[in-house]
């Protein structure tokens, strides 16, 4: 796609899909010259900065910290990969479709456990949805209809700078050609945030007082009076006005974030979300959908599950996949210590995971695939740099409403993609086994 | 594999197509085609008393799309009895009434089923759902599209512009690489949008000012004069409410003069002003398509036990969470459709649901020409594609019919016509219904037969009065005239092709459409087209003149 690095003069690639946040922006206008990005058109502060220091702080190849070829490396990993008995495949939301793909493909034959960052951010969201599910749309039909919008525990003003104005608050539509005139704008939290300037009005909460704030306004939506003055630190009167605009409005809808995946009940205050959102189906229109976060999580949870049945925390260890949270998901198999080898893609998991976890990664044989260096290069046994996806390799990605959109090549690297190192990685376990050289104990006897 | 010839020897051969009805006769393949004679070839298949066969064609099914994923990963509950494991040269899965994407191949292939058709997708989901036919192992499959709740298209009816909707219905076609236009509940879905329905088809669309009637005629007209090889696939109104056979007849009326695919007609053959009322009409709408050869449609037989329902019918998704009381996903697509998907579990005594069952095998029973009616169980939706074999035993079998009558809820014997009809399906017939009639009605040319050219898709079963247990277990089949299940099993996990279609050159869109796009969509225009390049094993298959 990209032409070869070395033509002088500037080249704008246009309609480029920014793969920073799960917003997954497709209107970016890259200039390129000499083969470096030299500046980029539509995209947000954070989108922009991925793009114009994607060549700062790179990965190198590396074996127990000294450097190596990138076959070597493959090699490595491989060896890793096909001697571990009860394996994690983990990260995997900073990449293209294809190498999540080959990441579960990797599973399979291995016999791992494969988790995903949503892993630690939204996967109560998918929980609550396996629950009761959900009532939600695209964010097209937000942007062309919706004329009450209600961010609750979410920040999209600095988490997801351009969804205001792309899809919810200011975007104009079919049905709201003014834009932000045509619809109001509900903040809810537990302090306010730089969301709170782009609402109309701001509920501020109680921590922790979601599940009763939601189960309250249901209750209140079937007609029952409450005894309680105040809910979550609100009075009962301020609810009735805010459950009266979501019945009233033509075509409501609310967005969560962390906010509520992350406090107190988590899953289940997505839940009583969930329920409430639905039973006011039976007075108009409305819905509800996740600010989900990160790259492309929602393109890890889609091709999971239509690999494996489930969107996250998977077990391959029996030959087929199973699905438990709280055993196979990627908190409690490092918290009890079980996984005895780790391979960790597109993602920082030292970084960001708490010490006692951290320290099982650093116990056991670890592989870091990315393309920059991060607290999980520094560890890991063996460090492969692989080209940004979105950025030096092309693919797929989704946004946070399930769109699928094509991710372009605007660079080169010197690197391979995600996708050629699991398939090379993935061609040597195999090569290993056929040979009868470290292949794995057989299933259940995997545990020790 | 060039070069590569093999001989089927022996077998009773059912090729309806050509007129064969279970004539002995040998087939010869060579470069996965079927050929008049093959001098040495590398291997012979000896199929004395067994069953040779056409692979199966599916004209309706949902087995893979942004739907059908939403419900795989919504549904744990339906995966964790069901499961397959990994073996060399396969992938591991899941799931019984949503498979995951490689069980789903190897399931139809164990079923001696070779071509697949997905039948419901938004357009800015088509992307996806080409990323999931591609995981779908060894099957040919194709996809239809979604127009019939498409705001563009609604626009331009409104202006009264009927040829750009067939210019925007090209373009769809050819930037998207599907096989057929689809409708759901034409302008029913776009009024969910504010969370309503049509109840006819006269009613007006908000803010469109056009009706169900209107978009039927156009689409209609649209697909004959772009010479498509499917008719439209329509997915009728009031799918489901007691009384809907009324909008059932009039649909099909008003698309007298173009051809007609109807999609799970069970679900559209309800009498009764209400629940408590819910009776069959399935032999008044028989009479009109027996009378009417425009219609072909499939059943979309219910199938005792668990079910996923999964359709772009977003408010009679709703009316069954309500009445189900199930869980209940919702989901909206911005300028082109609805999706809603409920789990659902079919019992045996309780009485809308035994006369649901009744009610597919009376049409089945009641249409005379196999030729136009089709085996389907609108999978999910009725039941698991997997239980095909079940219904093939209760066609054929008019004994196990009867005991299957006997066990569910009684209304079943003084309430429809089932226990009146003798009719027992023929081998030749199901090959009909199984495969050579939806090949012919998808214009499949080289598809559901075995005469000279053909794709060498074929099926060997045992001989087995147990018409179930047979059609549950083929010995051999071939795709592409490579054997891919040999004595039972699967030896081969080749990828199929996907299947598209080709539309005639009817002009480019105008430049003004790119802002138009990109007022009510949230992607660039640019991002939208699926480049052909994406989808690997391919076959283009061309539009025949206009009708």
């Amino acid at each position: 796609m990209a032409e070869s690095v070395g033509v002088k003069e500037l080249r704008v690639v246009e309609g480029v899909t920014c793969p920073f946040c799960g917003v997954l922006c497709d209107d970016l206008e890259v200039h390129v010259v000499d083969g470096k990005i030299k500046d980029v058109k539509n995209a947000c502060v954070l989108g922009k900065d991925t793009f114009m220091h994607h060549l700062e702080g790179w990965a190198t190849p590396r074996i127990k910290g000294k450097p190596a070829t990138i076959d070597e490396c493959i090699d490595a990993a491989a060896e890793i990969l096909a001697k571990a008995k009860y394996p994690l495949i983990y990260g995997l939301d900073s990449t293209e479709l294809n190498a999540q793909r080959k990441s579960i493909e990797l599973a399979d034959l291995i016999g791992a456990n494969i988790d995903h960052t949503s892993s630690v951010c939204h996967a109560p969201s998918l929980q609550a949805v396996q629950t009761v599910g959900i009532s939600s749309c695209t964010v097209g039909e937000v942007k062309n209809r919706a004329d009450l919008i209600i961010f609750w525990g979410c920040n999209p003003a600095e988490a997801h700078p351009r969804h205001p104005s792309r899809y919810s608050v200011t975007a104009k539509g079919l049905f709201t050609p003014k834009g932000k005139k045509d619809r109001m704008i509900i903040n809810v939290d537990v302090r306010p945030t730089p969301t709170t300037r782009m609402a109309d009005a701001f509920i501020q909460i109680k921590p922790n007082s979601d599940y009763e704030v939601f189960s309250a306004l249901r209750a209140m939506l079937k007609g029952h009076e409450l005894d309680q003055a105040e809910v979550g630190g609100v009075a009962i009167d301020e609810w009735k006005t805010l459950l009266e605009k979501m019945k009233t409005s033509k075509f409501g809808i609310l967005y969560w974030g962390m906010g509520l995946t992350m406090s107190r009940g988590k899953y289940l205050n997505v839940v009583a979300l969930l329920m409430l959102t639905q039973d006011l189906n039976r007075f108009t229109k409305f819905l509800a959908a996740p600010m989900r976060g990160h790259g492309n999580v929602v393109g890890m949870a889609q091709v999971l599950t239509w690999q494996t049945g489930y969107p996250f925390a998977v077990n391959m260890s029996r030959g087929y996949p199973r699905f438990n949270p709280g055993e196979y998901s990627v908190a409690d198999l490092l918290a009890h210590g079980e996984v005895d080898a780790a391979m960790i893609l597109a993602a920082d998991a030292i970084g960001n995971f708490p010490a006692k976890m951290a320290e099982h990664l650093q116990s056991i044989p670890m592989i870091a695939i990315d393309p920059k260096e991060s607290e999980t290069t520094k560890v890991a046994t063996v460090v492969i740099p692989t080209a940004q996806a979105g950025i030096a390799a092309g693919g797929m990605a989704y946004r946070m409403d399930h769109i699928p959109l094509v991710m372009k090549k605007v660079v080169d690297s010197p690197y391979p993609s995600d996708r050629e190192v699991l398939e090379r990685i993935i061609a040597k376990v195999v090569a290993i086994k056929s040979a009868g050289n470290g292949g794995r104990v057989p299933a259940g006897k995997a545990r020790g | 594999m060039i070069g590569h010839s093999l001989k089927i020897v022996g077998g009773e051969v059912y090729d309806p197509a050509n007129g064969i009805n279970g004539a002995v006769k040998e087939i010869c393949i060579e470069d996965g085609k079927i050929v008049d004679s093959c001098k040495s070839p590398a291997e012979v298949i000896d199929a004395t008393n067994l069953v040779v066969m056409p692979g199966g064609v599916d004209i309706h099914t949902h087995i893979g799309s942004p739907a059908v994923n939403a419900a795989r990963g919504f549904r744990p509950e339906d995966h964790r009895h069901a499961v397959f494991a990994k073996k060399p040269g396969f992938r591991s899965g899941v799931g019984f009434t949503v498979p995951s994407t490689f069980a789903t191949g190897y399931l139809y292939t164990r079923m001696g089923y070779t071509t697949v058709m997905e039948a419901a997708n938004a357009p800015i989901g088509v992307r996806h759902t080409h990323e999931e036919l591609m995981d779908i192992p060894i099957v040919d499959k194709g996809l239809y599209i979604l127009m019939g709740n498409n705001e563009i298209v609604l626009k331009y009816l409104k202006a009264g512009e009927l040829e750009k909707v067939k210019r925007y219905v090209a373009w769809l076609l050819r930037s998207l690489k599907g096989y057929g236009i689809k409708l759901v509940n034409p302008g029913g879905v776009e009024q969910w949008k504010y969370g309503k329905d049509v109840e006819g088809l006269d009613d007006k669309v908000y803010y469109f000012d056009v009706t169900p009637r209107q978009i039927l005629k156009a689409l209609a007209w649209v697909n004959e004069s772009l010479g498509l090889p499917h008719p439209i696939h329509l997915h009728a109104n009031r799918l489901g409410i007691p009384n809907n056979y009324l909008t059932t007849l009039e649909t099909m009326r008003t698309l007298e003069g173009s051809r007609l695919h109807m999609a799970h007609l069970q679900f559209h053959s309800y009498g009764g002003e209400n629940w408590g009322g819910f009776c069959s009409k399935a032999a008044e709408v028989a009479e009109y398509i027996n009378a009417h050869p425009h219609v072909t449609t499939d059943i979309g037989q219910v199938v005792f036990g668990d079910a996923t329902t999964i359709t772009a019918d977003g408010p009679w998704q709703y009316r069954l969470y309500k009445l189900s009381k199930n869980k209940w996903y919702n989901a909206d697509v911005e300028v082109e459709t609805g999706c809603g998907i409920v789990p659902y579990t079919y019992r045996e005594k309780h009485y809308v649901n035994a006369i649901q069952w009744a009610i597919g095998l009376e049409l089945f029973l009641l249409i005379r020409d196999p030729w136009r009616v089709f085996l389907s169980t609108d999978h999910p939706n009725g039941g698991p594609f997997i239980f095909y074999p079940w219904i093939i035993k209760l066609l054929m079998d008019k004994e196990f019919r009867a005991e299957m009558m006997k066990r569910v809820h009684k209304r079943v014997l003084s309430d429809t016509t089932l226990p009146n009809l003798d009719r027992e399906y023929t081998l030749s017939e199901i090959a009909i219904i199984t495969r050579a009639g939806p090949a012919r009605a998808l214009g499949l040319e080289r598809k559901g037969h075995l005469g000279v050219g053909a794709d060498a898709d074929i099926t060997i079963y045992p001989k087995d009065s147990d018409r179930e247990r047979m059609f549950e277990h083929p010995v051999y089949v071939l795709k592409d005239g490579e054997i891919v299940l040999r004595e039972g099993e699967l030896v081969d996990s080749r990828l199929g092709k996907t299947l598209f279609v080709v539309p005639p050159d009817v002009g480019e869109m105008e430049p003004e459409f790119k802002a138009e796009f990109e007022n009510f969509y949230t992607i660039e225009y640019e991002n939208f087209a699926i480049d052909i390049q994406d989808i690997p094993n391919r076959e283009a298959i061309p539009a025949g003149a206009a009708r």
